[in-house]
């Protein structure tokens, strides 16, 4: 157990060190960090002072090693964009990521588990159909046209919802604002969640109705019968709860996804989170927010990954037994 | 191999080349599904009109000469106000033809697509036969890489590789260099799949007689690699890649789209898209219309394709 522990954090470490290294190669090699700094007028024997004073001058390993040992605090300089330190935009914009996230996220995983359980309940069902044709066509739009055709029907034919940005939002104290107190923060939210949510929901919905089907299956779903319970206490107490397993797996692997998807959803709503900032960064060649973001995702999805890892160590005896023989 | 080559082009010779690939399984399978027949007309449409983009479109939309601005924002199938000019699909603000502008972005996404498909597929197929052929550390080494890839959404890593790229190129190529990087990126995103494919592929086939016999004639491993084991290998590849194409459309025209792909002065469905979006509050819908529909149409047929040849290529199926 520990062995493998060991060996899981060692090789996430090993992918943030990539990840750092990447990034500080940005940092390093894009254009020249002083003359980002200074003016025309400094004079060449300053500037040498300033690199030496900076420890542009050290070797690359302390260098790198300054580097990791700041971003680990969260210290990722200052935006040539914006002219803000990095970490501050970063956390300014993360309530606004966070919220359209778990949203979309909420939303995909009752609306998939929903569609999943009345498509495997009345297959053959015209509605069941017509949700899994639906679902298909989702799956093949691009998310950037999903927002788009929302917002052309929502937005601009019935005039319904707004189309951009997060409405009225009320200060939590500290750092967080929150849309989702007021209407109109709330009403912001709908479309750009529904745009991030649609494609987890169709993945949720597929696997809920390929499980459901299996499980229906079994013989302890006759023998459930054969006792005379209800349908409602065989399809939801029985059934459902034995397909829920490798749902909530899916669903939590896919939340680094929604939040890779957020980016897109993030533009085409002019959501002000962490993704538009990212995108406007990569326009502008705004280096150390890029460097931020690239290491912030990779932190995310190998946390992630880890915790599921983990999770499934605890969840399935048969990698505890040999773990060595698996050939990891 | 020249021996076996001969004796089979001979072989094919009597019934004729053609005809022998009219009875192949995999065409007998394509004339029964009508769902392969429609996505392989629309893609073929699609890919020859942006071929021919030139021939077809009314007017070159790049070329300023052939540009009325009096013609701008003219609905579709409707007689201009001031010109009386009448345009299938409309005219954007600039007055260029909706439908030459989607014929011309058709033919930047399909090159995109295809190049990225093929960089990645050449990166894949490369890392696959060596990490399957060599194994121990390279495989390790390699599929490890892939693990940690895989993890990521491939559309995140292509906007990450593209970023990353744009800031080592020096500002004055940026602009004209934008589309090689974006073909690079979406390609570096891709390749695992290939890799992971022809790895256990090329694990199975070289294990079997004919490599064996290879080798005790004292072939070179490249040449046993790329001679013996690689057109062994390349059935699902081949399925990978269709799929792989509708993908690399789709990164192309969302990368387009946010404003960090093809740059505006040849833009791609995707820009299309993103510029249409602009003229959707003020009623011009068919700047956003019909590039939203090549684009839907391309990727979904495509898509079936390849699901198509999937099925078509998988044994147990038949």
């Amino acid at each position: 157990m520990t062995a493998f522990i060991i060996r899981r954090l060692l090789q996430s470490i090993l992918v943030m060190l990539t990840v750092a290294l990447v990034a500080f190669a940005l940092f390093r090699f894009v254009g020249d960090p002083i003359a980002s700094m200074v003016g025309q007028e400094t004079t060449l024997a300053e500037r040498q002072e300033l690199r030496e004073m900076l420890g542009l001058n050290d070797p690359f390993i302390v260098q790198f090693f300054t580097f990791v040992s700041r971003a680990v605090v969260g210290d990722f300089g200052i935006s040539y964009r914006l002219q803000q330190p990095v970490m501050e935009l970063i956390l300014s914009r993360l309530p606004a990521t966070l919220e359209l996230a778990l949203v979309s996220g909420f939303f995909a995983f009752i609306f998939g588990v929903g569609f999943g359980v009345y498509t495997a309940l009345r297959r053959g069902g015209w509605l069941s159909s017509s949700i899994m044709t639906i679902s298909l066509i989702g799956v093949s739009l691009p998310t950037f046209l999903i927002g788009v055709l929302l917002i052309w029907v929502f937005a601009v034919e019935f005039q319904w919802l707004p189309s951009f940005g997060r409405g009225d939002v009320v200060d939590l104290g500290g750092w967080w604002r929150t849309g989702l107190l007021t209407e109109s923060g709330r009403a912001s939210l709908i479309l750009p969640a529904i745009t991030l949510g649609l494609y987890q929901m169709t993945l949720i919905m597929r696997l809920v109705r390929a499980e459901m089907l299996e499980v229906l299956r079994t013989d302890y779903i006759k023998f459930a019968r054969a006792r005379g319970l209800t349908n409602r206490a065989v399809h939801f107490g029985h059934a459902l709860k034995n397909t829920l397993v490798p749902v909530i797996t899916i669903t939590g692997l896919q939340l680094g996804s929604i939040i890779a998807f957020a980016i897109i959803t993030e533009t085409v709503f002019q959501w002000p989170g962490v993704g538009a900032l990212f995108i406007n960064s990569v326009r502008f060649v705004d280096v150390p927010v890029m460097a931020a973001y690239l290491m912030l995702i990779a932190l995310v999805f190998v946390v992630i990954n880890l915790i599921v890892d983990l999770l499934y160590y605890v969840v399935d005896p048969r990698l505890r037994v040999d773990r060595a023989g698996a050939g990891h | 191999m020249s021996q076996t080559e001969q004796s089979q082009t001979e072989r094919g010779k009597t019934p004729g080349r053609l005809a022998r690939a009219w009875d192949s399984d995999i065409a007998w399978s394509f004339r029964h599904s009508p769902v392969a027949i429609v996505a392989g007309a629309v893609s073929v449409l699609i890919i020859l009109a942006a071929i021919f983009a030139p021939l077809i479109a009314p007017h070159d939309p790049f070329n300023p000469a052939t540009l009325n601005l009096m013609d701008g924002f003219t609905p579709p199938m409707e007689p201009n106000a001031f010109t009386g000019n009448v345009y299938w699909l409309g005219t954007d603000n600039q007055g260029r033809d909706v439908f030459s502008t989607i014929l011309y972005g058709a033919r930047i996404s399909l090159f995109v697509g295809f190049a990225a498909v093929i960089l990645a597929m050449v990166l894949g197929i490369a890392a696959g036969l060596v990490a399957g052929y060599r194994g121990g550390w390279v495989d390790g080494l390699l599929m490890r890489f892939a693990d940690v890839q895989l993890t990521f959404p491939s559309i995140l890593l292509a906007l990450l590789i593209f970023g990353i790229a744009r800031g080592f190129i020096p500002p004055a190529y940026r602009e004209e260099m934008a589309i090689w990087v974006l073909i690079v990126a979406i390609g570096l995103s891709d390749w695992v799949q290939y890799a992971r494919v022809v790895r256990g592929a090329t694990m199975v086939e070289k294990n079997k007689e004919y490599v064996q016999a290879a080798k005790v004639i004292g072939a070179h491993p490249a040449k046993i690699v790329l001679r013996h084991i690689l057109p062994n290998v390349l059935g699902p590849v081949l399925v990978i890649a269709t799929i792989g194409l509708a993908l690399a459309i789709i990164a192309e025209a969302t990368l387009s789209f946010l404003g960090v792909g093809v740059p505006p002065t040849q833009p791609s469905l995707g820009t299309l898209i993103r510029i249409g979006q602009g003229f959707l509050f003020s009623g011009e819908w068919w700047i956003l219309l019909f590039p939203s529909i090549t684009l839907l149409a391309l990727a979904l047929s495509v898509n079936l394709l390849g699901d198509w040849l999937r099925d078509a290529l998988n044994p147990r199926l038949r």
